[in-house]
């Protein structure tokens, strides 16, 4: 009798190391799952790379040159994936969505790699280069 | 009867004037094309310190969201 209640205590104990066990694999996975996430679409990245996409002053990327309905297809849903990022951003900064996505935009033109196109506060498409980029008066620093 | 004519030749003589005035007049009103070109500039209503307000939670979330940045 009193082997089987000591019997089922380790049997307990044993199902809580498991359960721990498995709690930290699900979040090492997740964690991985995320980090492979958080990578551009290789398509994307040779978009960039190339100038055929840039980012915008408003928050959003845009096509530089001629629009192909491929290259349409790949901003249009960049776009409204960060759309949906800005509005639920904004809405827990208590800020609009223009003034979030512009913000966005002054950080985004801030962080474009030499040789990527960007928007100038005159709305020209411009390449960057190793010199701060050409932003609006209202862009943080 | 003498001074009505030369009243009169002095009204025709600043008729030019007049004319010119009024023109000038015209002038106030009408809608010149501008010689620059007209920029548009989104989001004027948005303030510097609004802006700077976000600055790092909107650098937060391009990071958190590197996909699509």
């Amino acid at each position: 009798m009193e082997s089987v209640v000591k019997g089922s205590g380790m049997n307990r104990d044993l199902v809580r190391k498991m359960a721990l066990a498995a709690a930290g694999f699900a979040l090492a996975a997740g964690g991985l799952a995320g980090a492979a996430h958080a990578q551009r679409d290789p398509a994307y990245d040779a978009a960039r790379e190339s100038g055929k996409v840039g980012e915008k002053m408003d928050g959003y990327l845009g096509i530089v040159g001629a629009s192909t309905p491929e290259l349409q297809r790949m901003v249009n849903d960049i776009n409204i994936k960060r759309r949906a990022v800005y509005a639920q951003k904004a809405q827990t900064a208590n800020a609009t969505l223009e003034e979030y996505a512009l913000t966005a935009g002054c950080i985004a033109i801030a962080r474009t790699a030499p040789g990527e196109k960007y928007q100038a506060p005159d709305g020209s498409w411009q390449t960057r280069t190793s010199a701060p980029p050409q932003r609006d008066s209202r862009c943080p620093a | 009867m003498q001074g009505n004519a030369t009243a009169w030749k002095r009204a025709i003589r600043s008729l030019p004037l007049v004319v010119a005035g009024l023109m000038t007049l015209a002038g106030c009103i009408s809608v010149e094309a501008p010689d620059k070109p007209i920029v548009i500039e989104l989001n004027i209503n948005i303030r510097q310190e609004v802006i700077y307000r976000l600055a790092e939670d909107a650098g937060n979330t391009i990071e958190e969201n590197a996909d699509i940045f």
